[in-house]
């Protein structure tokens, strides 16, 4: 009844005419790694060209080891204590900061998805209140979080809130809006005749949205939700910065970039653990859509 | 049938859209007629001459600009409130995260039937529509006309004195046609229902009704009422019958006439 509901598979082309199938999940990961692996080859291939030409090309990126350690040593450096005579290894620090940066993600990223799917509740009963507050709903996004980010912090050490609160409260910032968009995009897909038959049996309006409008969204809301899971942890770790909070990432990336110059792998590498930690979070929500939504229902993407 | 009081009876109704700025549409102008209990009633007409419009003013989904529509002797208003009619519309309209059982126990939950007698009117309404087997199946595994034949009794489920049906079978093959046609005959003597069926195809309507309802555009109006007393049940012998073709031949003259003096007005 959708059109734009359109099967989704998510291969990546690994699909061979013949029928050689592997199972999807599986196809996936080694799609991830085949990739992991290209990129690394590009990575170590760059530098190799500026080792070779030894600078007698322009490179865009000096080649060198302090602007491009190369891809073991960065690896290395997580199996390596942080600090001389430290007793953790930088793998367990970073993990242990990136447990920390989540917890205050998805927290945030609950209030922000709970705010946002009210919102878009709220806007597709009235068209009122959608004129009136989408602008600002809107303009919320325009204004930078490196502005909004301390502000939360000031007014929230004020109110005597644990530090962690305004981080995810910022976080839930960044979360709510595309929440927001696409639930009401979703609750608006139903074609007019889906709904003139919910009418022919005189439904009251929760009943059309329990049983028509929210179905029909829930495609669209996890779209929305893999986009805020991202944007939830970016929250979290920029918010962590104002708020001086020492256990999380943020502080991670901060403290590495301060001695870049004496171990460059040690920020690459907690800006690998950033990412995947931004991963897993997508990867459990897809797992979330997965259980809720059946393929043929789910949004290519 | 005259003294039965009228199932549906429509008054002097026009419909006016209004298309914003000063233009406005006449679709509908002084329809009357009456739909009698048990009446198998085709809405025929050319394209655009306002049987979806009718259909939708009889179910209340929108409401006339003048006249009455009365519905089991009500305002048609408070006969959808009281769930007097079903409805089937050209595309199937199946809620594509619903199983099949589920789909023809939407109206049902809508109500707040009881779950086990949910249960049971879906089995049995599947059964009315040959489909008992695919209950588990979702609406995309299921080719355009048997989806259609859900819709037929999700609309059934809850018994519903009257059946709005909009070109129900409009997207479907010849063949698909006509063995969904036989099917909703038989469908319809098995319950008491009445049925206002629109339809642009001649034969179908000659073949399915007791009354053809003849309209023309612009605006819309009701040309002409006729009879059809072909014998029941009709079969495949009633498509090759020269009673059917005289039929068929009235309707489309009454269609015809109308044209010409639509022309020379
Ligand atoms: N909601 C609406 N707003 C404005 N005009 C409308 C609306 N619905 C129908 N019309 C107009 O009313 C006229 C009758 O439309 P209607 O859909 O009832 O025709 P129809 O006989 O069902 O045609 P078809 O056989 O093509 O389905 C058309 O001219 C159409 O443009
Ligand atoms: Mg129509």
């Amino acid at each position: 009844m959708d059109k734009s509901v359109a099967v989704s598979r998510n291969d990546i082309g690994l699909e061979s005419p013949a029928g050689r199938k592997l199972p999807v999940g599986l196809r996936q990961v080694v799609a991830f790694v085949l990739i992991l692996l290209a990129l690394v080859a590009l990575w170590e291939g760059y530098k190799l060209l500026g080792a070779v030409t030894a600078g007698s090309i322009p490179m865009p990126v000096r080649p060198d080891d302090r602007s491009m350690p190369h891809i073991w040593s960065i690896v290395g450096a997580l199996f390596k204590p942080a600090r001389r005579g430290g007793e953790d290894i930088l793998l367990i620090i970073l993990l242990r900061s990136a447990v920390f940066t989540w917890r205050e993600a998805l927290a945030g990223f609950t209030m922000g998805s709970v705010v946002g799917f009210a919102l878009g509740v709220v806007f597709v009963r009235s068209r009122l209140l959608e004129r009136g507050l989408m602008p600002y709903v809107v303009a919320s996004q325009t204004v930078p979080l490196l502005a909004i980010a301390p502000m939360v912090v000031i007014w929230g050490s004020r109110l005597d809130w644990p530090a962690w609160t305004a981080v995810a409260i910022i976080s839930a910032y960044l979360t709510f809006f595309p929440v927001t968009i696409n639930t009401l995009r979703g609750l608006r897909s139903p074609d007019p005749t889906a709904v003139e038959l919910m009418q022919s049996y005189a439904a009251s309006e929760w009943q059309v949205l329990w049983k028509l409008r929210l179905p029909a969204a829930l495609p669209y809301i996890f779209t929305a939700l893999k986009i805020s899971a991202t944007a939830s942890v970016i929250g979290a770790i920029v918010g962590e910065l104002p708020s001086g909070i020492p256990d999380g990432l943020g502080r991670a990336l901060l403290t590495f970039s301060y001695y870049y110059v004496s171990g460059p792998e040690k920020l690459y590498a907690s800006i690998i653990i950033s990412a995947l930690l931004g991963i897993v979070f997508v990867v459990i929500v897809m797992l979330v859509e997965r259980m809720v939504v059946p393929a043929q229902r789910r949004l290519a993407e | 049938m005259t003294d039965q009081t009228p199932v549906v009876s429509i008054r002097d109704v026009s419909k006016v859209f209004d298309l914003g700025g000063n233009n406005r549409l006449q679709a509908l102008a002084n329809i009357n007629f009456d739909i009698f209990p048990g009446d198998f009633v085709a809405l025929l007409g050319p394209s655009g001459c306002g049987k979806s419009t009718l259909l939708r003013l009889i179910g209340d989904l929108i409401s006339p600009s003048s006249g009455a529509v009365q519905v089991n002797n009500k305002p048609a208003h408070q006969a959808r409130l009281d769930r007097d009619y079903g409805m089937v519309f050209q595309q199937a309209t199946l809620y594509d995260w619903r199983t099949i059982y589920g789909n023809v126990q939407l109206p049902l939950e809508v109500m707040n039937y009881p779950r086990d007698k949910r249960m049971a009117r879906a089995r049995e309404m599947l059964k009315l529509v040959q489909l008992e087997e695919f209950g588990r199946h979702f609406p995309w595994q299921l080719s355009g006309g048997m989806q259609q034949r859900v819709a037929i009794a999700r609309a059934l489920s809850f018994e519903p004195s009257l059946l709005l049906m909009d070109e129900p079978f409009g997207a479907l093959d010849e063949m698909t046609r006509e063995r969904m046609q036989m099917e909703l005959l038989s469908v319809w003597g098995q319950t008491n229902t009445t049925v206002v069926f629109v339809t642009h195809s001649i034969p179908e309507a000659v073949f399915l009704s007791s009354r053809v309802v003849v309209m023309s555009a612009r605006p819309g109006r009701v040309t002409g009422v006729i009879d059809i007393d072909l014998p029941r049940p009709r079969s495949f012998e009633t498509r090759e019958s020269p009673r059917f073709f005289q039929k068929i031949t009235e309707v489309r003259e009454c269609l015809r006439r109308d044209e010409v003096k639509g022309a020379s007005s």
